[in-house]
Formats: C-alpha cells, sequence, structure tokens
C-alpha cells in the first residue's frame, strides 16, 4: 500500500497575514512559515493507514524553495520519501494550475490513495483535492472524519452539517480529511535525524512532463475587503417566554 | 570553515520541533505540576516518546543520533516552558546516561542504555555528601571488596531523579582505597530495590518543585564487582568530563528560563498601563528588556561556543565553566528584572515570573556553583589546567 499525502507551506496562521496590493496575493517572502496545521491531520492519517497495512507515505508538495522544510517535517513524522515541485514559474499558481501539478506528482508517484487536508488555511480554495481526483480520473471523497481501507476499497465517514454520510469508492482515490480526525504525532527527534537519509526528489515542470505555457493563472484576485463587523446579538429579556423565544429563533435557523 | 552561526536544517528542525512541544504540552500545565509538587510522568512519557532522553547518543545504543548542540538547543526549549523539566531532562542525559555511555563496559551499555535513551526509565547520579560537595576529595562514602561484591556505606544529598516510579537505579562516587595517602574514588552503580539502599521522602525546595529530588543513604549495600564503572579509581576523572557537559547543560537550562522572563516581560510591560501609557514606554522599563536581551544573547553565544567544543571533540572545561557562569547568574538577574517589571503581580503565583523567580538560583549553585566556575576558570588562566584542588594546595607561584 502506498499512500500520497499533500502538504502546503504557508504563512503562520498566528501571524498578521499581508496581501501584496498588486496582485492581492498574499506575501509568502520574508514571513514565518509554517506546515498547514490542517495537512498535520491528512500526515497522520496516512500514518495511521501506511502502519496498518505496512505500506509506506509519500510526501508531496509544490512550494518554493523552503518548502524542502515541510517536506522534511513530515518525513521527520514518518513519511518514507518525499517529492517537492519546485519551480519559479509556479509562483503566484492558481488553483487549477497547482491541481495539474499535483496530478501529474501523483502519477508519477503512482500511490493507492491520495490523502490531503480539507482546505489549505492561506488560499483556501478547498478545491485542489477534488480537481487533481478529476484530472487522473479518480474517486474524490471529502470532509472525512474517519477513514478506513479494507481489500480495494476506502471508506469513509463523510462530515455533515447532521452528523456523517458512508461513502465507499474503489482505489486509487483521493480523500480529504477534517481537523479532528486524530490527534497528530510530533516529528520525532530520530525521525529529524533520519529524514536526510531517505528519498527526496525536487523536481521541475518539465521533469513532471508538463508545458509551462499550459500552467499560467487562468484567475485573478479582482478585489479584496475586509469581512463585515459581526453584528450585535438579540438580547432576550426572560419574563417567563424567553424559552420560547430561543425555540422560534433556532427554528428560524432551521438548526430544530 | 570559519566562523559560523548558523544551526543545521537538523539542529533547527530539533529546535522547532521541541520549542513545539514545549509551548504546546509543557507550557500550559507547568503552573499546575509546581503547585502540586508533582512529577510529571505524563509529560516525561511524551518527552521520551519524542526522543529527547537518547538526543545526543548513536542510535546504536537506542538514542536519535543528534549531536551535543541539538541536546543543548533542545533543553534551553523545554527549560523556558518549565525549568523542573528541564533538569529532569537534564539529569537524566547530562548524569544519568553520560556515565554509562563514555566509561560503562559492553554489558552495562547494553542492559541499561536502551531503556534510558527511551526516557522509560531514569537513572540518576550521586556525587554531593552532607560533608562534601564543592570540596568533592571530601567523599566519605566508602565501597569495600568482599569477595565478588562492594559493600557500600555512606550518604548522598540533592540526588535527582532518584526516587520517581520509573527510577532505575543510581551511580554513586566511592572511597574505594588510597593511593599515595589519597582517597581513591570509584564510580560505582547501584541498582534501585537492592537491600541497604534506601531513599528518604523528597526535600521540601525554593524551586524546581516538579523535579524529584531526594537524599540516598546506602547500609552495608552489596552489589557485585562488575557494577564498577571503567576502572577502580577511575571516578575523579569521569565525574569532572561528566560534569563538563553537565555544566553546559545547566547552562543551557538558565538560558531557557532567563529567554522565558524576557518573553513574559515583553508580553506584560506592552499590556500593562500606568500614567496613560504602557510600561514598555517608559525607559526604565526599555533599558531593562535591552539589558536582559544582551546578556541572554551572551550567555547562548558561549552555550553554544563550548557545545561546539564538544561536538569537535575538544577540551571545553574552560568554556563550560564560563557559559555556566555567564548563563546563570544572567538568568538570575534576568528573573529579578523580569518581577521587577511585571511588579506586585510579578510577587503572585498567578503569573510565572514567581515560578521562574524561585526556580532560577539554583542553577548558580548545581554542577559547581559560581565560586567553583570562578575557580576552575582561574586555575586555567593561572596554569593549572582547571584543577581546582591543585590551584588550592598544590604546588606552583600563583
Amino acid at each position: 500500500m502506498r499512500i500520497a499525502v499533500f502538504v502546503k507551506q504557508v504563512p503562520d496562521p498566528s501571524g498578521a497575514g499581508r496581501l501584496d496590493p498588486a496582485t492581492n496575493l498574499l506575501v509568502r517572502e520574508g514571513v514565518e512559515v509554517v506546515l498547514d496545521p490542517g495537512d498535520a491531520y491528512g500526515i497522520e492519517a496516512a500514518l495511521q493507514l501506511a502502519e496498518a497495512s505496512q505500506g509506506e507515505v509519500v510526501v508531496i508538495s509544490m512550494g518554493g524553495e523552503r518548502a524542502l522544510e515541510v517536506v522534511r517535517k513530515a518525513m521527520a513524522m514518518g513519511a518514507g520519501s518525499g517529492l517537492h515541485v519546485f519551480d519559479q514559474r509556479l509562483g503566484g499558481s492558481d488553483a487549477l494550475a497547482t491541481a495539474r501539478v499535483l496530478a501529474a506528482a501523483v502519477s508519477r508517484v503512482a500511490p493507492d490513495l491520495v490523502v490531503a487536508g480539507t482546505e489549505s488555511t492561506d488560499g483556501y480554495t478547498g478545491t485542489v483535492p477534488a480537481a487533481v481526483a478529476e484530472l487522473l480520473g479518480w474517486p474524490s471523497l471529502t470532509f472525512a472524519k474517519h477513514l478506513e481501507l479494507s481489500g480495494g476499497t476506502v471508506r469513509v465517514q463523510r462530515q455533515t452539517p447532521a452528523g456523517h454520510d458512508l461513502v465507499e469508492a474503489d482505489l486509487p482515490a483521493v480523500v480529504t480529511v477534517t481537523g479532528g480526525i486524530n490527534e497528530p504525532r510530533y516529528p520525532t527527534l530520530k525521525g529529524i535525524m533520519g529524514a536526510k537519509s531517505r528519498p527526496l526528489e525536487q523536481l521541475s515542470i518539465e521533469d513532471l512532463g508538463l508545458d509551462a505555457a499550459g500552467l499560467s493563472p487562468q484567475q485573478r484576485v479582482v478585489a479584496v475587503a475586509p469581512a463585515p463587523q459581526r453584528q450585535a446579538g438579540r438580547v432576550v429579556e426572560d419574563d417567563g417566554s424567553a424559552a420560547r423565544l430561543i425555540a422560534d429563533y433556532l427554528a428560524e435557523l432551521k438548526v430544530i | 570553515m570559519g566562523l559560523c552561526f548558523d544551526l543545521t536544517d537538523e539542529q533547527e528542525a530539533i529546535r522547532q520541533t521541541c520549542g513545539e512541544f514545549a509551548d504546546q504540552v509543557v507550557a500550559p500545565r507547568a503552573a499546575e505540576f509546581d503547585r502540586n509538587q508533582e512529577f510529571p510522568y505524563s509529560v516525561v512519557a511524551q518527552m521520551g516518546e519524542l526522543g529527547l532522553f537518547g538526543l545526543p547518543y548513536p542510535t546504536a545504543v537506542g538514542g536519535a543520533g543528534a549531536d551535543f548542540v541539538s541536546y543543548l538547543l533542545a533543553l534551553e526549549e523545554i527549560s523556558r516552558a518549565d525549568a523542573a523539566l528541564g533538569i529532569t531532562l537534564e539529569a537524566g542525559v547530562s548524569l544519568g546516561i553520560a556515565p554509562i555511555f563514555h566509561f560503562g563496559s559492553e554489558q552495562q551499555r547494553e542492559r541499561y542504555l536502551p531503556e534510558l535513551c527511551s526516557g522509560r526509565g531514569l537513572w540518576a547520579f550521586g556525587l554531593t555528601e552532607p560533608e562534601a560537595g564543592s570540596d568533592a576529595a571530601g567523599t566519605a562514602t566508602k565501597a569495600v571488596r568482599e569477595g565478588g561484591e562492594y559493600v557500600i556505606d555512606g550518604t548522598k544529598s540533592f540526588i535527582t531523579n532518584a526516587g520517581t516510579e520509573i527510577s532505575r537505579g543510581v551511580t554513586i562516587t566511592a572511597v574505594t582505597g588510597n593511593s599515595g595517602g589519597r582517597p581513591q574514588i570509584s564510580a560505582i552503580m547501584v541498582e534501585k530495590g537492592t537491600p541497604g539502599y534506601r531513599q528518604a521522602p523528597p526535600y521540601r525546595k525554593l524551586g524546581w518543585h516538579a523535579s524529584d529530588t531526594r537524599e540516598l543513604s546506602f547500609d552495608s549495600c552489596r552489589v557485585p564487582i562488575a557494577n564498577l564503572v571503567g576502572r577502580e579509581g577511575g571516578g575523579f576523572g569521569q565525574f569532572l568530563k561528566v560534569l563538563e557537559g553537565g555544566r553546559i547543560a545547566i547552562a543551557a537550562l538558565s538560558v531557557g528560563v532567563a529567554q522565558a522572563c524576557l518573553d513574559a516581560s515583553l508580553g506584560y510591560s506592552q499590556r500593562r498601563r500606568q500614567f496613560g501609557r504602557t510600561l514598555s514606554r517608559f525607559q526604565a522599563t526599555q533599558m531593562k528588556l535591552a539589558d536582559m536581551a544582551t546578556q541572554i544573547e551572551l550567555s547562548r553565544l558561549m552555550v553554544w561556543r563550548a557545545g561546539l567544543l564538544v561536538d569537535q571533540g575538544q577540551p571545553a572545561g574552560r568554556f563550560a565553566a564560563m557559559a555556566k557562569l555567564q548563563a546563570s547568574e544572567t538568568a538570575t538577574w534576568c528573573a529579578n528584572q523580569a518581577v521587577q517589571i511585571h511588579g506586585g503581580a510579578g510577587f503572585m503565583e498567578d503569573l510565572p515570573v514567581a515560578r521562574y523567580y524561585r526556580d532560577v538560583k539554583i542553577n548558580e549553585i548545581g554542577e559547581g556553583t559560581s565560586e567553583i566556575q570562578r575557580l576552575v576558570i582561574a586555575s586555567h588562566l593561572l596554569g593549572f589546567k582547571g584543577s581546582v584542588s591543585s590551584l588550592l594546595e598544590g604546588p606552583g607561584t600563583a
């Protein structure tokens, strides 16, 4: 069983992000960068599946030169090898171009399963994993809060507002996992020391057999506006009818 | 290559991982463990899984295979969150494992190191006695050979990590004979549970409340001759070597506490307002913050310098003494400044600076007092090569 896991290096979400006024894109140079916190769940899920099946985990990341750090971090957590797509021409890629690159990387790795976080903490499109599945012609299973493999199928509990759906698909497939699916482990210090001796490929657009011309961004962020201020809540004075008012309010929201 | 202050990728990753672990796992519970005077078994177990106890030892003996500088970086990060856990780690790695790793027989290494490097077991080191502290030559504990055994009698004071549920034993120094009128000191391993081995209840301490510190006594305690570490009479040289690494480690621990004092002071001084402005807008505060940062940076550089010498296999005694002296006195000074910046709130146990203030003083005492560090440094300057006893008593012109 070979499991590929997508990881991304993002500006530290606990810091104040800055936008480049010319492109409306997040500034990625000269800021603290970290492994996307959502990706830690994907790495942990992949490691658990691999450990249960004596399989291996391959880390895949597209990103700048420093993104190598997050590939190494995932390898220090236990992944056996890594693939880092690093090409200056990919700076500022949109979701579709990213998906094309990642799909090509997946084809090269030829895993039985791809695991990814639900969405990245910086771009938040949440479309890349599904787009990769579409490009590969594989099933896409999203929002998994539980994940298991049996034989040639993957079965997930897909989180919904009401609870979860049970979804099953044949392998190979792409699965995105939610935060809370597991408790991600820390990289072990022995793992950090051993990560350098494990295989890590660094590939360019051409190495993946792609054409740079087909990867230029097709979407542009035309404007960015601050989120509206949250409105003050409704205050209910309890004169004995509060319970009914609250119930009516919840019914109005279709919560009950 | 000449001077370079860049950490390697591995060192940086180890520092980052230990920093996250310290912030997320250790820091949130440090006050609770301190208040309850409770040895934090669950956190120590997690530290073991992370690989901290075997960090600077080769994978062949169960370690992580990192260098000594990496261990110092880890120690600074853990101690920044909790100095009591810092000393538990330091005593485990530098005092418990180091003598066995450096001087133990193949059998001793195979028997003990894998468990100790995993953090599932702790080993202690017993040097100090009621009548022998800085003057280690005054050791009164005796180990007399009888047949295939040593019979040990004596008392050891202030021993870290000997009395926990995961403590496995202690390496003690004891007089095994005389050589030219001088006591011959040897290092001998005693497993916990050996008849005649007794541990007192934990001391009541000013700080380091979550670490285990006890007096141990040995009453006709018999251990096999094979428990001797290295050669008979080699104990003095061994513990000088052990303390060389230990002093750098205590210096790293001190830098961690000092950094915690600065971080807390930076945060508080930018929140607390008096006279219509934050404390950070007063020059009186700014001078303190700047001096703290400068002394901490200086201390950290000295820790790295001494650690690098160890990694290069060079004698580090003088630099170890300097690093410990500088870093421990800096940490005490920083804790004092931090409490002052916090004012009345700094005297209350609701904020961590009160704990830093209580925890920090011991760094100027343990593993060689500041006075002993100065004597060690002076002995190097005056041609006595680090030997305090030669400096004080030996022939020479000093």
